[in-house]
């Protein structure tokens, strides 16, 4: 094992990315979907998950050190490929383009929205409604969240994808193909959440 | 008379391997039934550019001219393939010849496919059946997996793949698809199947099947369409298998 740890680190890569951090990514979409019914409801869903027992346990090791790995190592492993799209133009080399340049503008986006919000939190202010509609009050800002989250959910739903290959659940061509639609309706489906959710806060 | 029917051919073209690449041109007579490797031995006999200046004849790799041997590969009007089945009526003209440049380049269109080779190596790409005394007849194979097998058995390391990968570069070390597949293959043989975890342990080390991003561009590219995704997949599965065996698992062999 020592010496050899190319695999581990790439397996490891690959479960984080569904197991925690996909699966936080879906309660928070959801959690944030209250919105939708006033700033009220928002308020009591956002309270509820500020004051879980054990929250700092929860953030550090559900939250920040899986997302830590996961996009570090994510960069590192989009830095090593060579696109070649132009050349192999293949629906699965777009979507393996897409998944690198996915990661990195949600690299991006999640480090200035925690920037914006948890970090905010930690030095004293209060993440409630407000918060989020005086940021998103902003067209650009707004702009910005929605393409932060389109391509957040963009990475998951495919990152999906390449994880029931990489983990040896779907092998054949036609379980792949479709895994394919499945995971494009994830995709749809988050998105619509995602953005209905911003969209009751601007 | 009625003009006479050429090939114009643009052939990236390199001196040394650590020389700089330049682009040559090409205008050779056609004849009906020409492949590219006939074009290249047109230039060969008459070493000519289309300025009609005198150059070096094109150097390139070739044996079997028919699609088994590998040998031949290059990049052809931009995708890598065997220039040996590349028939000439049916390519777009200019006809560009670039060699595979996921390998070291050699000279004009040939390249260094060593690390193929060594991955095979690496990979333990062959059924052990020497003994000290006569092993005897190994165990019969079923006819509807020996036809199976046979599909992953066409490879013929010719590096189309490896070409085609965006994840095999000068960045990353990764061994690519082809010498992946034939773990499955000799894997899958009842005599091979005895040196299965040294196999999959191979592949399970640095470069190995993890590095794979799933961009499926080698098995559009195949040749011989082998379903090298599908064997990436497969053996995804059983390096799951084999990851928890070692963790989990005793200290039986």
């Amino acid at each position: 094992m020592a010496g050899n740890r190319e695999f581990f680190y790439r397996r490891l890569h690959s479960l984080l990315g569904v197991i925690p951090v996909g699966i936080f990514l879906t309660q928070h979409l959801v959690v944030n979907y209250f919105a939708t019914r006033g700033p009220e409801a928002f308020n009591r869903a956002a309270s509820f998950m500020a004051n879980l027992p054990f929250r700092y346990f929860l953030e550090i090791f559900i939250i920040f050190l899986p997302l830590l790995f996961h996009a570090i190592y994510g960069l590192y492993i989009a830095f090593t490929a060579q696109n070649n799209v132009s050349r192999y133009g293949y629906f699965r080399n777009w979507m393996f383009v897409l998944q690198r340049l996915t990661g990195i503008v949600t690299l991006i986006f999640v480090t200035w929205h925690v920037w914006e919000t948890r970090v905010q939190a930690a030095f004293g202010a209060e993440v409630n409604y407000e918060m989020v509609a005086n940021i998103v009050d902003n067209p650009l800002m707004l702009a910005f969240y929605i393409v932060g989250i389109v391509s957040t959910v963009f990475h998951f739903a495919n990152g999906l994808w390449s994880f029931c290959v990489s983990w040896g659940l779907t092998v054949t061509p036609r379980s792949q193909q479709i895994f394919t639609y499945v995971t494009m309706v994830i995709f749809v489906a988050l998105s619509i959440v995602g953005i209905r959710a911003i969209l009751a806060f601007a | 008379m009625s003009e006479k029917k050429t090939i114009r051919l643009i052939v990236t073209r390199q001196d040394r391997p650590d020389s700089a690449p330049y682009e040559e041109e090409f205008e050779i007579p056609y004849r009906p039934n020409m492949n590219v490797i006939s074009a290249l031995m047109e230039i060969r006999r008459n070493p000519v550019n289309a300025k009609g200046e005198k150059t070096t004849p094109v150097t390139w790799d070739m044996n079997c001219l028919e699609e088994v041997c590998g040998a031949c590969s290059m990049v052809i009007n931009g995708k890598p393939r065997q220039s040996c089945t590349a028939l000439i009526d049916k390519l777009e003209q200019p006809i560009r010849l670039e060699p595979m440049r996921t390998f070291p380049v050699v000279r004009d269109l040939q390249v260094d496919r060593s690390r193929m080779f060594d991955s095979l190596k690496k990979v333990k790409a062959w059924i052990p059946i020497d003994g000290t005394y006569d092993l005897g007849p190994g165990p019969r194979m079923p006819e509807r997996k020996r036809q199976w097998a046979y599909e992953l058995s066409k490879c013929m390391t010719c590096g189309v793949c490896l070409e085609a990968c965006p994840n095999v570069n000068s960045k990353s070390n990764f061994i690519g698809p082809a010498p992946l597949s034939q773990v499955r293959l000799f894997n899958a043989h009842p005599t091979g199947a005895m040196h299965k975890a040294e196999r999959l342990a191979a592949i399970m080390g640095d470069g190995g099947l993890a590095n794979c991003g799933n961009s499926q561009n080698c098995v559009q590219s195949c040749p011989k369409g082998i379903p090298l995704t599908t064997s990436i997949a497969a053996l995804n599965r059983e390096a799951t298998i084999q990851m928890f065996r070692n963790f989990f698992g005793s200290d039986e062999v």
